[in-house]
């Protein structure tokens, strides 16, 4: 698993991100318009993608694009509490 | 572990109502363009139905009934009536006391609400069929229904556009030569505040409690007597569990999820019942959808979707169909079973 493609999974599922706009140190809360929704599908794409379900606490614990991809790794790996 | 093999039983009839008056996801006012865009793409709600204000889930359910047991002819054989939802008339008495007069049923007949919402239709008729297996009733009418919009505040965006009003009627009846159906449910508890109306009931009762309107997130405007709801935590919820239990029902039933003709889920919302479909391998074709045009109906969910989506086949095919329900609670349940010749009808309550 690679955070390129991680990248690419997120840019790829919105229509309003382009290939570039997302680097490992994207605060994602700072997408336009960001509400509970992106949240949600950040969550079913890395279920879908990775078959890791991270919890609401999980999600509210990372800020960047980095730190979600790092806690999916650790879960993929048989971390963290919920996998 | 609650799974069960289900004998004799026969679904003949299912008919839904849903209120005429349509709210559509891009006129809700507190929704910017974006924000009903991004609304429409997770959930997949394009439009819902809602209820005047004088009408209630009851009335909705009595419709649908009273129009099923004209066209069948069988009020005088209805031995159990089952009402399933949590919006009814009164605090008591049950609301299928006052259908079962309403329908001009027999006062022979036994009648009792069911407290469950999502998970609710699956239950009401693994109880049907608990009743009628022996084979000491002949028919029972579950009533499937919910005016969730009576709880959502129109300022809360998580809530309010999600969820629409139906009711529905399903008519079963003893079939000694009906083949197995097969059963898996489960309660998980720890999830109550998930999806919660606090205030209202004897744990807050009303004059108990500030009822004033608080803005718990931006663009969230609530208060304790309205429904809150943790998208999250039931996205996880559902995640964790509703696959598990339809692969017991399947394994139960030593089918294979390709086997079945469809996957009818409750329509929570399009992220979630995608999500599950694609956790059990089955292409868009075989899980039918409704929520677009309805919303999330609560209880009514899965007899609705069979209506508008599936009302050909279950009337001239012989059908294998697994329906899931899963929400508040955290509960849910699926059930296998088979269908063949079953009458649908989806109505308008004026």
């Amino acid at each position: 698993m690679e955070i390129d493609d991680f990248i690419t999974a997120i840019e790829e599922e919105f229509d309003d991100l382009n290939p570039g706009d997302v680097s490992p140190n994207s605060v994602f809360r700072d997408m336009e318009g960001w509400s509970s929704m992106h949240a949600l599908i950040f969550v079913a794409l890395i279920d879908s993608k990775y078959d890791v379900l991270l919890t609401g606490d999980e999600l509210k614990s990372c800020v960047t694009i980095n730190d979600l991809f790092d806690i999916t790794l650790l879960k993929i790996n048989g971390g963290g509490a919920n996998t | 572990m609650a799974e069960l093999i289900l004998k004799h039983t026969a679904i003949k009839a299912i008919y839904s109502v849903v209120p005429k008056t349509v709210y559509k996801t891009h006129d809700y006012p507190y929704f910017s363009e974006d924000e009903a865009k991004m609304f429409a793409k997770t959930t997949g709600i394009i439009e819902r139905r809602v209820a005047a204000t004088n009408v209630t889930a009851s009335d909705m359910c009595f419709k649908a009934a009273q129009t099923l047991l004209e066209d069948l002819n069988c009020h005088h054989e209805i031995d159990l009536l089952v009402f399933v939802t949590q919006s009814p008339d009164y605090f008591l008495p049950a609301s299928a006391a006052i259908l079962q007069d309403k329908l001009g049923l027999p006062k022979t007949c036994m009648a009792f609400d069911v407290n469950l919402g999502c998970s609710g239709y699956v239950h009401g008729l693994l109880l049907a069929n608990r009743y009628l297996q022996q084979g000491g009733l002949r028919k029972v009418l579950l009533l499937a229904g919910d005016k969730s919009t009576i709880s959502t505040h129109e300022q809360d965006k998580t809530a309010f556009p999600l969820f629409g009003d139906a009711g529905s009627a399903t008519l079963l009846e003893y079939d000694a030569k009906g083949e197995d159906w097969f059963f898996d449910a489960g309660t998980d508890g720890s999830g109550a505040d998930a999806i919660i109306i606090e205030a209202g009931h004897s744990r807050m009762p009303y004059q108990s409690f500030d009822d004033q309107d608080i803005e718990v997130a931006p663009g969230v405007v609530r208060s304790k007597k309205h429904l809150a709801i943790d998208g999250m935590a039931v996205f996880n919820f559902a995640l964790k569990n509703v696959p598990k239990s339809i692969n017991n029902a399947l394994d139960l039933a030593k089918l294979s999820a390709d086997q079945l003709d469809y996957l009818v889920l409750h329509q929570a919302n399009q992220l979630i019942t995608d999500s599950i479909r694609k956790k059990m391998n089955l292409p868009k074709e075989k899980c039918p959808s409704s929520i677009g045009n309805f919303g999330n109906t609560s209880s009514a969910s899965i007899p609705l979707t069979l209506c508008s989506e599936l009302s050909e086949a279950l009337k001239n095919e012989r059908l294998c169909l697994l329906l899931c329900g899963f929400g508040v609670g955290f509960s849910w349940a699926s059930l296998l079973l088979s269908t063949h010749n079953v009458a649908t009808k989806l109505l308008e309550y004026d």
